[in-house]
């Protein structure tokens, strides 16, 4: 199932909607850090709300996905892990050190916009 | 209601029985007690206080409660049926077992109060022994079942509290408070099993996420000592709180567990620590953007006349 990417301005928001294969994984990642580049986006989030399970795959492209965009300019937030899913995380040594979490999407917004503040 | 019939059938038939005949009995029996009533009760109540029972109770109390007790007895005597009687019996454990009430005592009374209508039925038919034998053919199974049923009910009633208390103590063991808009603390008390240390997350968790905690400070002032086990699992809830987004804040660290967890070399480098509760919040407030101002001491100097 493809994942829709919203543009919000500056923004993109990739909402995840339901359990993904590794190969939808990989397809989102490429999508995102293709679009970065077209829309000049300045931040990105992913809401991952709606997953209940968190493997070693996804986290390693969420991490992927962060980096690579990254190097294109552009930040990243994964917002609304569920507590079940980032205790798991936490247990299976799946950690997203480094990389920007907030509780929800709104949140994610707020967070980006004071990085966007800082900037200037 | 033939509480003969349904009770007792193995007790003994001292003579040819019919059902109409048992009812006669009980309905005799009933109106002896009822009669009696005023006379009984106040029997009753001089034997507990003469026996020592009841104790945390005034004498006032214990002569209202067994009132209560002498009706509702009479009642299911008459009867048969001990819904009543047992609502009221736990409704009464409700009521004394905070005060102390023991288990001994509650069985006391009512063996006493079922001795002192045996006695006054001695009296009442001690020249006709036959009839006797058929009241208390007919008295002592609902009476037993009578005592039978406010022990039961006593018994359970505090069984309610001790599991009612013990869940309690499970939520208490570890309160996750919030203390400002956005700023949860959580104070560690005691010893932390694995059990309680995922317990703890998960409460922490689902607290991030219904309060939408942004600051969290962990204070384990209370907790006496810390191996390498325990040191993880701190490092696992810091790191699954950031997944929710939030950021915690560790305080109260003793110099000892300082020392422990040096010498045993957790790797600590990813968790805030500052030394006390107050620092902690103090510190979670300026990340939070609030700023506490005295209203006693103006923040302001004084402007010029």
């Amino acid at each position: 199932m493809e994942v829709p990417i919203l543009k919000q301005g500056h923004y993109l928001i990739a909402s995840i909607q339901s359990a993904l294969t590794d190969a939808d994984l990989s397809q989102l990642r490429e999508a995102l850090i293709t679009r970065v580049g077209k829309y000049r986006a300045r931040g990105v989030i992913v809401d991952v709300t709606a997953l209940d399970v968190m493997d070693s795959f996804a986290v390693r492209t969420l991490r992927d996905i962060a980096h690579m965009a990254r190097l294109r300019g552009s930040e990243t937030v994964i917002v609304g892990i569920q507590p079940e899913v980032a205790f798991a995380m936490v247990q299976l040594g799946l950690s997203l050190k480094g990389i920007s979490t907030a509780l929800d999407l709104e949140e994610g917004l707020a967070f980006l916009d004071a990085k966007a503040r800082e900037r200037v | 209601m033939k509480v003969k019939d349904s009770h007792a059938p193995t007790a003994p038939q001292t003579q040819q029985q019919s059902g109409e005949d048992t009812k006669g009995v009980l309905r005799e029996l009933v109106a002896h007690l009822r009669q009696n009533r005023t006379q009984l009760r106040e029997e009753w109540a001089r034997r507990i206080t003469q026996a020592r029972l009841l104790t945390a109770m005034t004498e006032e109390e214990i002569f209202a409660e067994a009132t209560s007790v002498y009706d509702n007895y009479v009642e299911a005597l008459e009867t048969g049926t001990f819904e009543a009687l047992q609502a009221y019996a736990r409704n009464l454990s409700e009521r004394i077992i905070p005060r102390g009430v023991e288990t001994h005592e509650v069985i006391g009374i009512v063996l006493l109060l079922r001795d002192v209508l045996a006695r006054s039925l001695f009296e009442k038919y001690h020249e006709d022994f036959t009839k006797l034998n058929r009241i208390l053919d007919s008295y002592e199974p609902a009476a037993n079942r009578v005592a039978n049923t406010v022990a039961v009910g006593f018994v359970q009633e505090r069984e309610r509290i001790i599991r009612q208390q013990q869940e309690a103590i499970r939520e208490l063991s570890t309160p996750v408070l919030q203390v400002r808009e956005r700023l949860l603390i959580l104070p560690i008390i005691g010893v932390i099993d694995p059990q309680r240390a995922r317990q703890l997350t998960e409460q922490l968790l689902r607290a991030i996420r219904t309060n939408r905690a942004k600051v969290v400070v962990i204070d384990i002032t209370g907790v006496a000592a810390m191996d390498s086990n325990v040191a993880n699992h701190l490092v696992q809830t810091v790191e699954a709180s950031r997944l929710l987004g939030a950021t915690v804040i560790v305080t109260g660290l003793s110099p000892e567990i300082a020392q422990t967890l040096v010498t045993i070399g957790v790797d600590l480098s990813e968790m805030a620590t500052v030394g006390d509760l107050q620092g902690g919040i103090e510190e979670a407030e300026r990340l939070l953007g609030y700023k506490v101002l005295s209203l006693a001491e103006p923040a302001a100097p004084p402007q010029p006349a």
